[in-house]
């Protein structure tokens, strides 16, 4: 992480929103408002990418079905040359292709409209901090998505598979146990988890090919 | 209407009669195709005149034919909003039977040796190869879509669904037309002059290069106007599907969310069955719950959801074949989130359900007040019956975990028994 956040509500994050539908934006800025600095607005995708690029916000909340593109234009226009953003996608729709599409493409995690304003901002901060937000939901694709098959030969097993306590990490979360739980549960610390967590969703997002398009056949997408 | 079917019509109309009166074939009134009736409506006259007068016109060498069959190709059929009638396509190929017919009578008429006879068919065939060519390329056909008739056969003949057929149908016209036009070259030309044939050929070449020219711009627009009629059915189509289940579900349900706002459960419990009804319709693949795991376990968790105003965040990894060991797996699951939603007092309940190679397992677990498993009562029979007993009679595990003011986990786990994966494997075959 190129700076260590103060967990500490010193300095306030900024927030940068994208969203085509204004009513949800000013919804948003003002649930989060009392938690996070709202520095600016976009409601396309080229405007997003121009504004973020000027503003450089510490994190971005990214819709997903937007008309020009949808937040995975942003995504690839913004991760080469502003890795220091982080995008956390915000929408309401959680069909698999979308959430896995937007973490493959690079945000730090998923959260769906229905969140209450206190979990979002939590999850805004986790993802400052450089930690994954992993719903259960999104749990439960990635491990659809990795579900081992024994007999399949794998390129880069270190890079393509889960490790047990990935898997388990995983399972627990998409069973609705929060980081801490976790950490009990499998006698560990909260460290170790978040650690878990942002492995699986590096794997996620740098997993081969011949992975990909396996999880998209399996799912009738190509 | 098509552009097509009015470009023809009206310019019949405003060539031959005033713009006022449209000149047409009605639907009703009509003993053949209606041109009768038409004309007497056109006209002003009584209908009987005007059959008088083709009958009459039948003696001059079949005049009254000829002009009947040429109004009967050329005049526009009446509008109606009615289901057109089935045998309209099959009659309007008929008039360039009739015309053929008519030449050969014409022939046989003037000449009486064979060989003029032999002409008048294959002027015939020529006829009816170009009606066959001019008829398919007519923009007013296309309509006929839904009105193909029921007879196998006669769906052959004249159904246009396929582009094949189409084709099919074109170049056979353009067959018969070189024919047609070889046949006569050939018969009136002197016996055995090679010179004559090829002279035959050359214009049957040019005859259909004819036919080509004139056609090719009609079917030009009538591709085009059939790729964009296409497109716009399929449009209409799905506006009206969306516009349906919107009227069906979204605006009663918002009906019913201003009409109940004080009560904040029950606008809750609506608002979140119309999300998961839309989510449904929108992203998910309609998948049977009583053959399907993961199916029969979201609409259990959907039913909880509306019955008790909870959310359920379900979350299904894999799929199986439901048996009667996995229905009693979906029961007992449905019975614990119903605890949870009843006892836990919480907003959000976690449903999370896994298929394995070797076992099923679901875990169902809130946040909520929980409680203390030795201080359950001996007669509570929801968790001991529905819970733990069922698990254990169908060869499954049920293991709860809980602790006063730390929420509960209900674990179920059921082992694939070979039966249910042979069954699996046999279904799947």
């Amino acid at each position: 992480m190129t700076e260590v956040q103060d967990t500490g509500t010193d300095r306030r994050l900024t927030v940068f929103l994208v969203d085509d539908h204004a009513m949800f934006r000013a919804g948003v800025r003002a649930e989060l408002g009392a938690h996070v600095e709202v520095v600016g607005e976009a409601s396309s995708v080229a405007e997003a990418v121009s504004k973020i690029a000027a503003i450089e916000p510490d994190v971005v909340l990214l819709d997903v079905h937007m008309p020009d593109g949808g937040g995975r234009a942003v995504l690839d226009a913004m991760r080469r040359s502003h890795p220091h953003v982080k995008f956390l996608a915000l929408s309401v729709s959680d069909a698999a292709e979308d959430v896995i599409g937007l973490i493959r493409a690079g945000a730090r995690g998923y959260v769906t409209k229905t969140i209450s304003p206190d979990e979002l901002a939590a999850a805004i901060r986790r993802v400052a901090d450089g930690d994954a937000v992993f719903s259960p939901r999104l749990a439960g694709f990635v491990l659809d998505a990795f579900a081992s098959r024994p007999d399949v030969p794998v390129a880069d097993p270190e890079l393509d598979q889960l490790t047990n306590r990935e898997r388990e990490v995983l399972r627990l979360l998409a069973r609705g146990y929060a980081y801490k739980e976790i950490a009990k549960e499998l006698f560990i610390s909260i460290k170790t988890v978040e650690t878990h967590v942002s492995n699986v969703l590096r794997k996620l997002q740098m997993s081969n090919r011949y992975e990909l398009s396996r999880w998209a056949a399996d799912r009738r997408l190509v | 209407m098509t552009i097509g079917g009015h470009n023809r019509g009206g310019a019949i109309t405003t060539a031959v009669n005033p713009p006022s009166r449209r000149l047409y074939r009605p639907r009703d009134h009509r003993v053949i195709a209606g041109v009768a009736s038409g004309l007497a409506q056109h006209l002003g006259v009584p209908v009987l005149v005007v059959r008088i007068a083709l009958v009459v016109l039948l003696g001059f060498n079949g005049l009254g034919l000829l002009l009947y069959a040429a109004f009967w190709a050329v005049l526009p059929q009446q509008v109606v909003t009615a289901d057109p009638p089935q045998r309209r396509d099959l009659a309007m190929l008929l008039p360039f039977g009739a015309i053929g017919l008519g030449v050969v009578l014409l022939q046989a008429l003037v000449f009486d040796d064979s060989v003029a006879g032999t002409a008048g068919w294959l002027i015939a065939v020529t006829a009816v190869g170009a009606g066959i060519i001019w008829h398919q390329s007519d923009p007013t056909r296309r309509h006929l879509g839904g009105a193909v008739p029921q007879q196998p056969w006669l769906a052959a003949v004249v159904a246009e669904s396929d582009r094949r057929f189409f084709l099919f149908r074109f170049i056979g016209g353009g067959v018969l037309v070189a024919t047609g036009i070889i046949g006569v070259v050939a018969v009136y030309a002197p016996a055995g002059s090679l010179t004559a044939v090829v002279n035959g050929v050359i214009f049957a070449l040019v005859g259909l290069l004819g036919v080509g020219v004139v056609a090719a711009p009609l079917l030009w627009r009538m591709f085009n106007q059939l790729r964009a009629e296409r497109e716009g059915r399929i449009r209409e189509q799905e506006r009206a599907e969306l516009a349906a289940m919107i009227h069906d579900q979204v605006l009663h349900t918002l009906a019913l969310i201003q009409r109940n706002s004080a009560d904040i459960k029950e606008v809750q419990r609506l608002a979140r069955g119309q999300e998961r009804s839309l989510r449904n319709w929108l992203y998910k693949p309609s998948a049977s719950p009583t053959e399907r795991f993961a199916a029969a376990l979201e609409q259990a968790a959907a039913e909880v959801e509306d019955t008790y105003a909870i959310s359920v965040e379900t979350v299904v990894v894999g799929d199986t074949e439901c048996d009667e060991r996995v229905a009693a797996l979906v029961a007992a699951a449905r019975e614990a989130l119903v605890n949870a939603a009843r006892h836990a007092g919480v907003s959000t309940v976690s449903l999370y359900a896994e298929v394995e190679e070797s076992e099923l397992s679901v875990f169902v677990r809130d946040r909520g007040a929980g409680f203390d498993m030795a201080g359950v009562q001996e007669s509570r029979h929801g968790v001991r019956g529905s819970i733990i007993g069922r698990m254990q009679r169908h060869g499954g595990k049920a293991e709860i975990r809980s602790a006063v003011g730390d929420g509960t986990e209900v674990r179920l786990t059921l082992p694939a028994s070979r039966e249910s994966v042979a069954a699996a494997k046999e279904a799947a075959r």
